[in-house]
């Protein structure tokens, strides 16, 4: 599907960013969230940012989108040292986060979703017309067609709320979306939509952070990759130096994931075993210690 | 996994839905189809029911609770309840009497002053809401019960009783009483002003609700104020907002039971917070938020009023009417979530 998303220079030869985090951190109290963390994003280029569980892409992007303030290091959007004091500060400025929970409001009608905190009006009342019209013709611009606008959005599919959440961050006029795991609880074939999107929104001129801790999407759409663990960036590379293996190495741990590997060659993942009862209290703990008597496979490796 | 639609053709799993669902799907139907039968059960049992000049009795009663009820859901819309409302009538009433009375004002000085001690009940409640993070319903029952105290005990310090001093001599009487407490007549049905105020601000609020960008903003904050927050929408003034409606509205009323009775007992009002709730939620309101109709509630309170008198016109004991009331309550609950769910279905 994609494939083409190989270095494209044309879009960015100003060479200057769109944002810019120099050394940023955010401690609470004393747990340091988020540590030194460095980040370039152009238009026109997508920086993926992957992390475990806990790593701190979530402090990270929260810091970029306006709804927590790093407390160390500088922030610079277009050049000016910057610290948003709300969301909205940060949509001013044209950046738009679109978020793993989505931030649509599940009860209420598509178009009033769409155009929450950007609602068009008509003297005081809200030109409705309008809006369901902008908000149909956008989403079909995305692909998805829904006839009837005044859907609560908890009852669409969550590509479809995928996709109307980008939709309205692309038209409000964003320069960088950040979008919050946007692949993590949709299916093989929506997570292609997604995917494509990002490239879209690439091409149209873009600065795109996508979040995810799947490698295999981010090397499919990527131009640069930064690798989060434990509050600090442990990998900082542009797709030229990197193949999807490093990469997937990386983010799986490369050294943990050595040994784990090593740790589970024991278990013989080819094997099946008949089933029968299992008694309450029959089943140990994973540490492997005499090899459970009956299979022979696993004694030899426990050294 | 489901089949995910190919881009650029539709997807035909979402239908139009036809207009019929589209009502049945409304918050209020429940409570429409209540009103319905409550009318229909009181016309067929009590004679007095059915006396055209009773109309204005029933709207009356309908008012008073109604003026409260919609302030109230446009609260619950937000995400947030307020108990106080009940005793914020009386404290209204009874600010407005003991400093128009205690320094012989004007009655309009009395009036406006109750007015900036109403939204400020408000406000503050907002406000210990938006610092303190606490439930509203913890925030609200602390000064329910900060309000009653000082009802009773102001009005002892002030009267050395339990009632406001009559005000009826004081400057403006006249003229505040034409606006908060008169009354004309259309054909043989005498009608309040209370009931005219009751329409203008149901049709006001439900135009705020839902053509306004604010009512957008009150749909978001109640359906997922982390989500709106997101978006940019001021969460914290719009609760604060709609905390100072209920006191605007506690205003209304008390100044309306004031230049009525021109006096206020000081111990009452508790309990009504419970009924505003009542018609809300019988109107559609969801307990959490971000869900219900303003006409739904004014429907609400239609029935409340439909209720009290009816059982009183067919001779039953009144004292049934709470029993009624929260049988009532849970019907149009259940009735309003199946409705909802098969329209929703289809």
């Amino acid at each position: 599907m994609t494939a083409t998303a190989e270095v494209e220079p044309a879009a960015e030869p100003r060479g200057e960013y769109m944002l810019e985090l120099d050394d940023v951190g955010k401690s609470y109290g004393n747990v340091h969230a988020l540590r030194g963390v460095n980040i370039r994003v152009r238009q026109g280029e997508v920086t993926c940012v992957l992390g475990d569980n806990g790593a701190g892409k979530s402090t990270l992007i929260k810091i970029i989108a306006g709804l927590h303030q790093h407390t160390d290091g500088v922030m610079r959007v277009e050049g000016k040292e910057t610290k948003f004091n709300s969301p909205r500060e940060a949509q001013a400025r044209g950046i738009a986060t679109v978020y793993q929970d989505l931030a649509l409001a599940p009860l209420m009608s598509v178009w009033r979703n769409f155009f929450l905190g950007n609602e068009i009006r008509k003297g005081v009342a809200l030109d409705v017309a309008e809006m369901k019209r902008i908000a149909g013709e956008e989403l079909e611009k995305m692909g998805i067609v829904i006839p009837d606008m005044d859907r609560p959005v908890g009852s669409l599919s969550g590509g479809q709320r995928q996709v109307i959440a980008i939709a309205r961050a692309v038209y409000f006029g964003a320069k960088v979306v950040i979008l919050d795991e946007p692949t993590a609880a949709l299916g093989v074939k929506q997570s292609g939509v997604v995917l494509k999107y990002i490239v879209k929104m690439r091409d149209a001129g873009l600065g795109v952070i996508f979040i995810t801790h799947n490698p295999h999407h981010a090397y499919l759409v990527g131009s640069h990759f930064v690798i989060l663990k434990l509050g600090r960036v442990v990998l900082d590379a542009h797709r030229d130096e990197l193949t999807l293996d490093q990469l997937t190495g990386e983010m799986a741990g490369g050294q943990e994931l050595a040994e784990l590997s090593h740790e589970l060659r024991a278990v013989d993942p080819g094997k099946t075993v008949e089933g029968h009862e299992v008694r309450h209290g029959s089943v140990g703990s994973p540490t492997v210690d005499s090899g459970s008597g009956e299979d022979a496979g696993s004694d030899d490796e426990k050294a | 996994m489901s089949t995910a639609p190919t881009a650029t053709s539709g997807d035909d799993r979402v239908v139009t839905r036809s207009a019929l669902n589209t009502f049945l799907s409304m918050p209020a139907v429940g409570a429409f189809i209540g009103a319905i039968v409550i009318a229909a059960l009181f016309f067929a049992v009590a004679p007095a029911f059915r006396n055209i000049a009773n109309i204005g009795t029933i709207l009356y009663v309908c008012s008073t609770i109604g003026i409260m009820a919609i302030f109230v859901a446009l609260l619950m819309i937000g995400g947030e309840f307020d108990l106080s409302t009940g005793v914020a009538v009386t404290f209204s009433g009874l600010a407005a009497a003991h400093l128009a009375w205690y320094f012989s004002l004007n009655v309009w000085v009395g009036v406006v002053l109750a007015l900036v001690l109403s939204l400020s009940v408000g406000a503050f409640n907002g406000w210990l809401f938006n610092t303190t993070g606490l439930p509203s319903f913890l925030v609200t029952l602390g000064s329910f019960f900060v309000l009653q105290g000082i009802n009773l005990a102001v009005t002892r310090i002030v009267t050395g009783g339990v009632s406001s001093n009559r005000i009826n001599d004081l400057d403006g009487y006249e003229s505040a009483q034409a606006v908060f407490a008169s009354e004309f007549n259309i054909g043989s049905v005498n009608i309040k002003i209370t009931v005219v105020y009751w329409f203008l601000l149901t049709a006001l609020l439900s135009f705020l609700l839902l053509r306004t960008r604010y009512g957008n903003w009150i749909l978001a904050t109640g359906g997922d104020s982390a989500a709106a927050r997101a978006v940019g929408v001021p969460v914290k003034a719009t609760k604060l907002a709609l905390f100072m409606g209920t006191g605007f509205a506690a205003w209304l009323v008390g100044m309306h039971n004031l230049f009525e009775f021109n006096t206020v007992q000081s111990g009452q009002g508790i309990g009504n917070e419970f009924i505003y709730i009542i018609a809300a939620v019988i109107g559609g309101c969801l307990l959490t938020g971000g869900y219900g109709s303003i006409v739904g509630a004014a429907v609400g309170a239609l029935i409340y009023g439909m209720t009290r008198l009816g059982i009183s016109y067919a001779g039953w004991d009144v004292d049934w009417l709470r029993t009624f009331l929260g049988v009532m309550l849970i019907g149009a609950v259940l009735v309003n979530m199946y409705v909802k769910k098969r329209a929703d279905a289809r």
